[in-house]
């Protein structure tokens, strides 16, 4: 099997699972608990927020332990956009194409009232700090915009675009989901407030993430309950889980340069390999993009076939044709980049890992030209194209 | 549990009947590359039974067997009987389809209508109503 599904999931590392059995086994305690064994856990616990919050240049308080990328994002926003409400500012700032954590969490706050303006994403999958400048107004309360983006790859200058909102004194929420691990982040450096991560991303176990909250900024919290995480997010703390992130997340940091020149080399290889296949088109910018990422439309095709094809010769990859997702529209993200409805549901979405071997690539790079062309030699619009019936897209 | 029958996954792997007829008698299509499946049917029409039969489809796996199956179903039968296919009885024959996926096999059952309505149309022959 070739697993190029990065994107979606990681195999958990042996060293995030090492950290993780002790505290399933023997010091099992509840980190609530008054006794040792309890206090044990408790303190297992704010060491692996010690870590995390180091890996990303933040103070260990600022952490705060979720079930994953989805709930931290929901957490982010709604407390920022209430937080404004009270102060009587009801206006949200995004992009079109933020992972619908994100952009459900804002269709959610625009029933309660709010204004949600999504910023148009360039045809590279860039947004630009001045888009987020022009846009601010004396009502914004949050501006959340993700760091990289999961379909396309493209990595936002957060930077600078957290900068702009240190300055109009805006709270600053980046989905970091798909960068943590992945590219240096500082969030400290970065004039970030609110960042979301996930550790399945980085190869830690799923159903478990962080949100890191900067000092001073109010949280709500979404479950009621006991007093966990400072009263921001009530549930017994999945210590094993928490103990698989810090070093899943520590490991990801302190390899991350060595590996990504290698997984340069690998994409790079693969775009270049794809780009041979007529009428395709890489999606995202060409540099400014995830070391791992690949994405491609291909004309008078469809996703899903192709995923089936490839995952009938063991490459497990991802797509996003509307057939999918369960719904009739294609990816959201490659229409907010301006692709055809029809062009967006020919993609496909190749992540690497370091895992990944240059035979792998090969492979691949054998196998994909042959199942496009094969689905294009049975499809009616490619024959139209082909005959010139129909003009190409691409 | 796969999303697909093993039967669909037949079907898709090994298509039945793909291609084009260039001396078709009825050629129809249905669905649109906006909402990502297009399916076109071609047949051969002899003595109001369908003598050859072709189709080409973009779209998911569930498009491209529900095609695959269609056509396999309306394969020398008298047009009366091709009218009575229903997407109901395409998802049967592919031991079902998952719901979200059923609208792929309603546009088999469209776009094999359609073709013979062409059919029809070109050779000033009745459409045959649909048997009570
Ligand atoms: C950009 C982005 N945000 C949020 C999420 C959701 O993370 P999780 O699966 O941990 O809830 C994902 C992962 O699917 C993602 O890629
Ligand atoms: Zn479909």
């Amino acid at each position: 099997m070739i697993y190029a599904d990065n994107a979606a999931t990681t195999r958990m590392s042996s060293t995030a699972m090492e950290a993780m059995l002790p505290y399933m086994r023997e010091r099992f305690g509840n980190p609530s608990s008054l006794y040792g064994e309890g206090q044990k856990a408790a303190e297992a616990l704010w060491s692996a927020r010690e870590r995390i919050a180091a890996c990303i240049g933040a103070l260990p308080q600022e952490i705060y332990f979720t079930s994953g990328g989805s709930e931290a994002d929901n957490q982010a926003i709604l407390s920022a956009a209430h937080s404004g409400e009270r102060k009587g500012k009801k206006h949200v700032i995004s992009t079109a194409f933020e992972h619908h954590a994100v952009l459900h969490t804002l269709q959610k706050l625009e029933k309660e009232g709010f204004i949600v303006e999504l910023l148009p994403v360039h045809e590279n999958g860039m947004v630009y700090p001045e888009q987020v400048a022009e846009a601010v107004r004396e009502d914004t309360c949050l501006v959340t915009i993700m760091y990289a983006n999961n379909e396309i790859g493209s990595v936002l200058p957060v930077t600078e675009i957290g900068a702009v909102c240190r300055e109009k004194k805006v709270p600053f929420h980046t989905d970091a989901v798909q960068a943590v691990g992945h590219l240096p982040v500082h969030v400290k450096e970065q004039n970030i407030d609110f960042l979301s991560l996930s550790a399945h991303k980085f190869h830690g176990p799923k159903g478990i993430g962080a949100l890191y909250a900067r000092r001073g900024m109010a949280l709500e919290s979404l479950i009621a309950g006991g007093a966990q995480e400072r009263g921001k997010r009530a549930g017994t703390e999945n210590v094993p889980a928490v103990m698989g992130m810090a070093a899943a997340l520590e490991e990801a940091c302190r390899d991350r340069q060595k590996k990504q020149e290698r997984l340069i080399r690998l994409r790079t290889r693969l775009i270049e390999g794809l780009s041979q296949i007529p009428h395709s088109v890489l999606n995202g910018d060409a540099d400014k993009r995830l070391p791992g990422n690949v994405n491609f439309c291909f004309e008078g095709i469809e996703g899903e076939s192709l995923l089936l094809l490839l995952d009938d010769e063991g490459i497990c990859a991802s797509s996003g044709s509307a057939c999918t997702s369960g719904s009739l529209a294609p990816s959201h993200v490659l229409l907010a980049i301006g692709r055809s409805h029809e062009i967006a549901h020919g993609s496909l979405r190749l992540s690497l890992d370091a895992d990944n071997t240059e035979e792998e690539v090969e492979q691949i790079l054998k196998i994909v030209p042959k199942a496009v062309e094969r689905l294009r030699n049975l499809s009616p619009l490619w024959k139209e194209k082909i005959s010139g019936k129909l003009r190409f897209i691409l | 549990m796969a999303l697909y029958s093993e039967k669909v996954m037949e079907h898709f792997r090994n298509p039945q009947n793909a291609g084009e007829l260039a001396d078709a008698d009825g050629v129809g299509v249905a669905g649109n590359s906006k909402c990502g499946d297009i399916m076109k049917i071609y047949l051969k029409i002899d003595g109001g039974v369908v003598s050859d039969v072709k189709f080409e489809t973009f779209g998911c796996g569930s498009a491209i067997a529900s095609s695959s199956m269609a056509t396999e179903m309306i394969k020398g039968k008298p047009l009366t009987e091709v009218l009575q296919l229903t997407n109901q009885a395409v998802a049967e024959a592919l031991d079902g389809l998952p719901p979200h996926k059923l609208h792929c096999s309603v546009l088999a059952e469209e776009a094999v209508k359609a073709a013979v309505k062409d059919y029809c149309d070109k050779n000033n022959v009745e459409y045959p109503q649909k048997e009570k």
